[in-house]
C-alpha cells in the first residue's frame, strides 16, 4: 500500500514541477490561469493522499481549503479580472523563453542540492519531494522576475504560494491548522487587493505593463 | 493578562468602527481615542510584566517577556503620537482635495488595523502567527501607501507588495523548515511552533535544517527591515504614501521585522555552535549602513532622504545585534528606541513642512524658521539628533556600538566611521538651507500638531542624558536574553 502511495506522491510532485515549467514557457494569460488551476488541483490531490496515507485528518481540511481557494475562487477572480480588463495576451517576456527554461533547470539543480541534506533527515513518506517544492518556489520566483505584465506577476506570486504549501506538506505533514488558516486569509486578502490595484494601474496608465511602473528612479 | 486582550482588542475594534465612520469629521479624534486606549493598555501590561515577570496567555499562544513588552509600549506610543499628528495633517490634505471621504475612511481603518497587526506580531508566541501578522502588516501598509491613488503611489505600493510578498514568502519557507526541525524534537502535537517551547529545546534542533531555515528567515524578514540589497521598496513606500504612514513605517514596522529576526537568532545561536546568525547580521548590517549613507547624497526628495537614513540606522542596529554580547545588544535596543522616536519626530516635522511648501523637493523648501519656527526647530533638532549629535540618545547608542566594534571587530570601524561621516555631511547640508534663509512659504490653514514632535525629541534627549533605572533594567534583561 505504502509503496503505491509513495509512487503516487512522487508522481504528483513531478507533475507540480512540470506545471511550474509549463507556466514559465506559457505566453497566453488564459492558459496561464488554467495551468495555475491545474497546479492547485495537483496540490489538493497530493495533500489529500498524504492525509489518507498518514491518517492525518487535518490534512483533509487543508486540502479542502486549498481547493476552495486555489482551484475555485482565485482562478475565478483572475478570469473576471482579465475579462474586465480585456487582457488575454502577455506578448513579451523580459528574457526569451528558452533562456528562461535553461535558468530554470539550473534552479532545479540548485534546489535539489540545497534540499538533499535535509531530505535525508526527513522521516515523512515524502522525503524526496522537498527539493521539488523548493524548485517550484524558485521557478515561480523566476517567472515573476521575467514577466513584465501585472497579471502574470500575480500568478507567479500565487504559484510560489503553491510551492510553499507543498513544501509544508512534504516536510512536516502540514503546518498547524491555525497557521494554515491565517496564511489562507492573507493570500485571499492579498489577491483581492492586487485585483483592485490592477484596475487602478489600468486607469492610471492605460496599460497593465509593469514597465510603466519604473518612473520612481533615484530622483 | 487582561491588559493583553485590551492591547490587541482595542485597535481591532477601532479598525471595525472606523471602517464604518472613518470619513466623518470626528473620525480623526476617534482614531486618536483608540490609539490612546491601546497605549494605556500597553502601559498596564508593561507594569504587570515589570512586577510579575514574563507571562503567557491563551494556552501559551501569547507570550510577553522583557524583549517584546518594551516594543509593545514603544509601538503603542508612536501609534498614539502619530495619530495625534495625523489629525491636522489629514485636515489639510482633505481641504486640498488629496483625501476624499472614502479614502479617509480607508486610511483610518487601515491605520488601526496596522497597529493591530504590529501588536499581534510582537505578542504572539507562535512563529507561524508571527508570519501571518507580518504579511497582514504588509497588506495594510500597501493600502496605506497607495491611498492617494496617484501614479507614483500606485507604483510604490505595487513594488512594495511584490518585493515584500516575495521576501515574506521566503520567510514562510524558513518557518516550514523550522517547524520540521522542531517536530522531530517536540512532536507535532506539542506546539512545535511556539517560541518558548523551541527555546527550551533549541540545543537539540538539527543544525543542518536550522542553518537553511535561518538563511530563509533572515532574507525574508530582512526584506521588511530594509537591509541592502533588499531595500528597494523602502524609499518609494516612504516617499509616496502620506507622511503619517512614513512615520509608522520607519518608526514601527522596521523594528517589528527586526524583532522577528532577533527571535530566530536566539534559536539559531542555541542550535548552532558557529556564529552564522551573527555573521550574517553583521555583514548585511554593515553593507546597509555604508550603501545607504552614500545613497543619501544627491537625494532631492526630503522623505526619500530620510527613508535612506532609516535604512542606514536599521543597518547599524542589525550590525549591533550581530556583534552580540551584552553591551552591543544593549546599544542595539537603545538605538532601536531612539531611532524610532527621533525618526518619527522628523517625519512629523517634514510632513508639516512639505504641506507648507506643497512639494517634497528639498530645493523648494526654504526658510522654515521664518514661517513657522516650531516646525523649523523640530526639523533642525531632529536632524541633529538622528545624526548622532550629543546629548541626544542616538549619540549614546552609536558611541556604544562604535566602541564595541573597535574592541571586537576593529576591521569594521573605518567603514562605520566613514558612513556616519558621509551621512552627517549629506543630511546636514540639506537640512540647513531648508530651515534657515528667506522664504515665500505660507503658514498652514490649521495649526500643526507640534506636541508629538517635541515629546519625541524630549524623550530622545532624555535617553541620551539619563536612562531611568527600570528602563535600564529592562534593556539589560532583554539584552541578556538575546545576546547571551
Amino acid at each position: 500500500m505504502n509503496g503505491y502511495s509513495g509512487q503516487f506522491i512522487n508522481l504528483f510532485a513531478a507533475l507540480l514541477l512540470l506545471l511550474a515549467f509549463a507556466m514559465i514557457s506559457q505566453r497566453r494569460i488564459v492558459s496561464l490561469i488554467k495551468l495555475f488551476t491545474l497546479q492547485g488541483a495537483t496540490l489538493v490531490a497530493a495533500t489529500a493522499l498524504v492525509g489518507y496515507v498518514t491518517q492525518q485528518p487535518h490534512l483533509y481540511l487543508s486540502a479542502a481549503l486549498t481547493f476552495a481557494l486555489k482551484v475555485v475562487l482565485i482562478p475565478w477572480l483572475l478570469h473576471r479580472v482579465i475579462n474586465r480588463l480585456n487582457v488575454r495576451w502577455d506578448v513579451e517576456t523580459l528574457i526569451n523563453i528558452p533562456t528562461t527554461m535553461l535558468v530554470g533547470i539550473g534552479l532545479v539543480m540548485l534546489s535539489f542540492y540545497l534540499a538533499s541534506p535535509i531530505s535525508a533527515l526527513s522521516t515523512t513518506i515524502m522525503r524526496g519531494t522537498l527539493g521539488i517544492a523548493l524548485a517550484c518556489v524558485l521557478l515561480s520566483f523566476l517567472m515573476m522576475i521575467t514577466r513584465s505584465k501585472a497579471v502574470p506577476q500575480v500568478i507567479g506570486f500565487l504559484a510560489m504560494e503553491n510551492g510553499l504549501f507543498f513544501a509544508a506538506t512534504s516536510a512536516t505533514y502540514g503546518m498547524p491548522m491555525v497557521v494554515e488558516l491565517g496564511i489562507a486569509l492573507d493570500v485571499l486578502v492579498g489577491i483581492l487587493i492586487l485585483g483592485v490595484f490592477m484596475f487602478q494601474i489600468r486607469e492610471q496608465f492605460d496599460s497593465l505593463d509593469i514597465r510603466h511602473l519604473e518612473s520612481l528612479k533615484e530622483d | 493578562m487582561q491588559a493583553l486582550y485590551f492591547v490587541l482588542g482595542i485597535p481591532l475594534l477601532g479598525s471595525v468602527v472606523l471602517a464604518g465612520c472613518g470619513h466623518r469629521g470626528f473620525a480623526r479624534d476617534v482614531n486618536v481615542g483608540f490609539s490612546l486606549g491601546t497605549f494605556v493598555a500597553a502601559c498596564v501590561l508593561t507594569a504587570a510584566v515589570i512586577s510579575g515577570g514574563p507571562l503567557f496567555a491563551w494556552q501559551h499562544e501569547f507570550f510577553i517577556d522583557p524583549l517584546n513588552v518594551f516594543l509593545v509600549t514603544l509601538t503603542a506610543f508612536v501609534g498614539l503620537t502619530t495619530a495625534i499628528f495625523s489629525r491636522p495633517y489629514m485636515r489639510v490634505e482633505e481641504q486640498r482635495g488629496k483625501m476624499t471621504p472614502p479614502r479617509l475612511r480607508l486610511y483610518h481603518s487601515m491605520y488601526q488595523l496596522f497597529s493591530f497587526t504590529m501588536l499581534l506580531a510582537l505578542t504572539t508566541n507562535n512563529m507561524g502567527i508571527l508570519w501571518v501578522a507580518m504579511e497582514a502588516a504588509t497588506l495594510t501598509t500597501v493600502m496605506l501607501v497607495s491611498v492617494y491613488r496617484t501614479a507614483a503611489s500606485l507604483e510604490a505600493a505595487w513594488k512594495y507588495f511584490i518585493l515584500c510578498g516575495v521576501g515574506i514568502a521566503q520567510a514562510l519557507f524558513g518557518t516550514v523548515l523550522l517547524y520540521m526541525a522542531a517536530e522531530k524534537v517536540i512532536g507535532a502535537e506539542g506546539g512545535a511552533l511556539l517560541w518558548t517551547h523551541l527555546d527550551a529545546v533549541k540545543a537539540q534542533l538539527d543544525p543542518d535544517i536550522i542553518t537553511l531555515a535561518f538563511a530563509f528567515l533572515f532574507i525574508g524578514y530582512g526584506t521588511k527591515v530594509g537591509l541592502v540589497p533588499l531595500h528597494n521598496w523602502l524609499p518609494d513606500a516612504h516617499a509616496e504614501g502620506p507622511t503619517p504612514v512614513s512615520a509608522v513605517l520607519s518608526g514601527l514596522l522596521l523594528n517589528v521585522a527586526l524583532y522577528a529576526i532577533l527571535r530566530f537568532k536566539v534559536l539559531t545561536d542555541g542550535a548552532l555552535s558557529n556564529q552564522l546568525a551573527g555573521h550574517l547580521m553583521m555583514g548585511f548590517g554593515l553593507t546597509s549602513v555604508v550603501v545607504a549613507a552614500f545613497f543619501l547624497w544627491g537625494r532631492r526628495d526630503v522623505k526619500r532622504m530620510f527613508a535612506y537614513s532609516s535604512i542606514e540606522h536599521m543597518g547599524l542596529i542589525t550590525f549591533a545585534f550581530g556583534m552580540g554580547g551584552p553591551i552591543a545588544t544593549y546599544a542595539g535596543l537603545l538605538h532601536m528606541t531612539v531611532h524610532s522616536l527621533i525618526k518619527s519626530a522628523i517625519f512629523f516635522a517634514v510632513g508639516h513642512a512639505t504641506q507648507q511648501a506643497g512639494t517634497q523637493l528639498m530645493a523648494e523648501i526654504r526658510g522654515l524658521m521664518k514661517v513657522s519656527p516650531t516646525v523649523g526647530w523640530g526639523l533642525m533638532l531632529g536632524a541633529l539628533a538622528i545624526l548622532g549629535m550629543p546629548p541626544f540618545g542616538v549619540f549614546a547608542s552609536e558611541f556604544l556600538i562604535l566602541t564595541t566594534a573597535m574592541r571586537e571587530h576593529a576591521w569594521a570601524t573605518p567603514f562605520l566611521l566613514l558612513a556616519l561621516g558621509v551621512a552627517f555631511a549629506a543630511i546636514f547640508a540639506r537640512v540647513q538651507p531648508m530651515v534657515f534663509g528667506d522664504t515665500s512659504l505660507q503658514p498652514l490653514e490649521h495649526p500643526p500638531a507640534l506636541l508629538p514632535v517635541f515629546v519625541h525629541l524630549g524623550l530622545g534627549l532624555m535617553l541620551g542624558l539619563y536612562i531611568p533605572p527600570y528602563l535600564d533594567e529592562w534593556y539589560r534583561q532583554a539584552a541578556r536574553m538575546i545576546g547571551g
